[in-house]
């Protein structure tokens, strides 16, 4: 008998005992939804986390300057010749002065804006242009304006977002001018990258309380780059310091490979436990099958009487589970597909139902129902034919 | 013409254990069936006459002893080598019909040519070609609980034919059926054997073994009776007869 046949059989039975089978698809149905869905949401979960990191800079190394004994030892000019010595890789070098403070106007105040002193060619580097006005001029830095460009969120809350140039606000008691204000580049939501402030480096220092710049922000060209160019400035600063305790260097590269080794492993928990599911759903299977294998004890006597071999009987009942499994799993993909996107919709993440998702739950379901009906299907073809036929 | 045996069973003994006791269903069984023939195996209930039909139809192998089969020794065969000579060899008619109830009568007829490999059009040919004998050409496409029962019995004869067999062997091919249609079963199997067919009919009744050539009747394992037909002493039927109560 070919397999074309055996399947019109098997087909036959699925349809003559459809509340049956659907029931014992059920479970598959749930178990390949289940594994679909979440795996799929975490990955949308993920993909958003990497999209607000590269906002912040995923081709940046931070180098921070810890000094030997309070000395420095490099000053801006040697980072920027660093940068110009290796401009093939780096785009550009800025210090950068973090700061932490709140920005109050008009009675309004936002405390977690990202707050940087930068230098004049930091705007363009992060690629940003402003809306209105300019971005920081040499002259800003050498004079140590008290000067500001503001991202879109903050002209938002503080000023109904028709702040203009020369407007002033205060930061940390200190009374700044606006010279520019930049255009959106995310949401303009308050955790984006829409929410920030920037002021001149040297500013920044004087104000808060920093002697001396400490921290730079290299800007790598291409992403590829990062790690191999953050080890040639580890090396630079080894070469100065002789000891990896003075300087501190890191990229979001090297952190995103150690965020996204601990996410796959918490995606394969994930899909492991909905895994499970497939499982009983296979146990669910065996179960049925070897309740059908029961009841047609009569019909497997009939059909060995008249040359039915082991191997026909067996692809019966493999196939019948087989094919129980593999609906179920088809169902369960489209299942897994809609809540997936409605899911996303409601938790406001792009999830789209990833592709190795659906390929893996289809193909361990089908698997299963073939490992699972594999029992009931030698059950059935090791019936001994007269036996079989003589019961009722 | 020249007989050629199709079926011999050489010394041939049947043994269930049944915990510490043996049963001996057949004790040195003895019989050749030549091809062409009509043969009627009676016996009562427990004679063994079932358990001659089991290995006579490969359903079951003798505990020692030879079986040819076409002059081939099938007693020491196993699991699909039997399944091969039932599909190939062997047309069984059963007393319950053994139809399969969710197929329809043409997929119940073409069953032994599925399980043969035929392709899908020889198959549905020759199947309508064995209804057409037996008169069901037009019930083809009807599921068998859709017909009586001497139409189910000519469907499951059908079957039996469809795979073309060197026996017919047929298990009280009337038992539960009336005498009109018991008639009508016995005169295809007539007309069957007609036409060369070698006929092996198991029974207890009377008027059914008498329309065989050739009555063997088995008691207690072992054959009391091997004959034509004509003279086969009636009394030894009654006997047979009234065991069956």
């Amino acid at each position: 008998m070919t397999i074309w046949q055996t399947l019109k059989i098997v087909w036959g039975n699925i349809i003559k005992n459809r509340m049956r089978s659907f029931l014992t698809m059920l479970g598959m149905i749930i178990g390949v939804a289940s594994v679909i869905l979440l795996v799929s949401l975490m990955q949308g979960f993920y993909t958003n986390m990497l999209d607000s990191y590269a906002d912040m800079g995923i081709n940046n190394v931070s180098v921070t300057i810890n000094g030997r004994n309070g000395n420095m030892m490099l000053t801006e000019a040697d980072m920027y010749q660093y940068a110009k010595d290796h401009s093939i890789a780096i785009k550009g070098v800025t210090p950068t002065v973090f700061f932490q403070g709140t920005i109050y106007k008009n009675g309004e105040k936002i405390e977690n804006s990202s707050m940087k002193g930068v230098d004049e060619y930091y705007t363009q580097l992060i690629k940003k242009e402003t809306e209105t006005g300019r971005t920081f001029s040499y002259s800003d830095m050498s004079t140590q304006q008290k000067v500001c460009v503001i991202g879109s969120y903050v002209n938002q809350r503080l000023f109904g977002g028709n702040a203009k140039n020369g407007d002033t606000l205060s930061l940390n008691g200190e009374e700044l001018q606006i010279i520019g204000i930049l255009k959106q580049s995310s949401d303009s939501s308050e955790w984006s990258s829409d929410n920030c402030l920037y002021i001149p480096y040297t500013t920044a220092a004087r104000l808060y309380g920093f002697g001396s710049v400490s921290s730079y922000e290299f800007f790598i060209k291409d992403r590829a780059q990062v790690s191999s160019e953050t080890n040639k400035i580890k090396e630079y600063l080894f070469h100065t310091f002789r000891d990896t305790k003075a300087y501190n260097v890191s990229n979001m590269v090297d952190m995103l490979k150690a965020i996204d080794g601990e996410m796959s492993i918490l995606t394969s928990m994930i899909a492991g436990i909905a895994g499970i599911s497939l499982v009983v759903a296979g146990v669910g299977i065996m179960n049925i099958m070897l309740v059908s294998v029961s009841e047609r004890i009569k019909e497997i006597g009939i059909r060995k009487s008249l040359g039915a071999k082991h191997r026909d009987i067996m692809r019966q009942f493999v196939l019948e589970a087989g094919a129980t499994s593999t609906i179920g799993g088809a169902l369960g993909i489209a299942l897994g597909t809609v809540l997936t996107i409605e899911g996303g919709k409601l938790l406001k993440i792009n999830a789209m139902p990833t592709t190795s998702s659906m390929v893996s739950a289809f193909c361990i379901s089908v698997g299963i129902g073939i490992l699972f009906g594999y029992l009931p299907a030698r059950k059935a073809a090791k019936l001994n034919p007269i036996d079989a036929l003589r019961s009722e | 013409m020249e007989k050629e045996a199709l079926i011999e069973l050489v010394d041939l003994y049947k043994i269930y254990s049944v915990g510490d006791t043996e049963i001996k269903a057949n004790n040195g069984i003895n019989m050749t069936i030549y091809r062409g023939e009509m043969v009627a195996i009676i016996g009562k209930s427990g004679s063994g006459k079932s358990t001659i039909m089991n290995i006579i139809g490969a359903l079951d192998t003798p505990t020692s002893g030879q079986y040819l089969l076409e002059g081939r020794d099938v007693s020491k065969l196993k699991g699909d080598d039997l399944a091969e000579i039932r599909n190939k060899t062997i047309g069984f008619i059963f007393q319950q019909y053994n139809l399969l109830p969710k197929q329809s009568v043409l997929d119940n007829v073409a069953l032994p040519l599925l399980y043969a490999r035929i392709g899908d059009r020889e198959r549905k040919k020759r199947s309508m070609e064995v209804l057409r004998k037996v008169g069901l050409e037009n019930k083809h496409k009807n599921y068998p609980t859709q017909l009586s029962g001497g139409q189910q019995q000519r469907a499951s004869i059908a079957r039996a034919l469809a795979g073309n067999p060197s026996i017919i062997l047929a298990d009280e091919p009337t038992g539960a059926l009336d005498s009109k249609t018991s008639k009508e079963v016995i005169d295809i199997l007539h007309q069957l054997h007609e036409e060369g067919n070698t006929i092996v009919l198991i029974t207890h009744d009377r008027s059914i073994a008498a329309e065989a050539e050739r009555i063997i009747q088995i008691s207690d394992g072992t054959i009391v009776f091997d004959g034509e037909a004509k003279e086969y002493n009636h009394d030894n039927m009654a006997d047979v007869e009234n065991s069956m109560g």
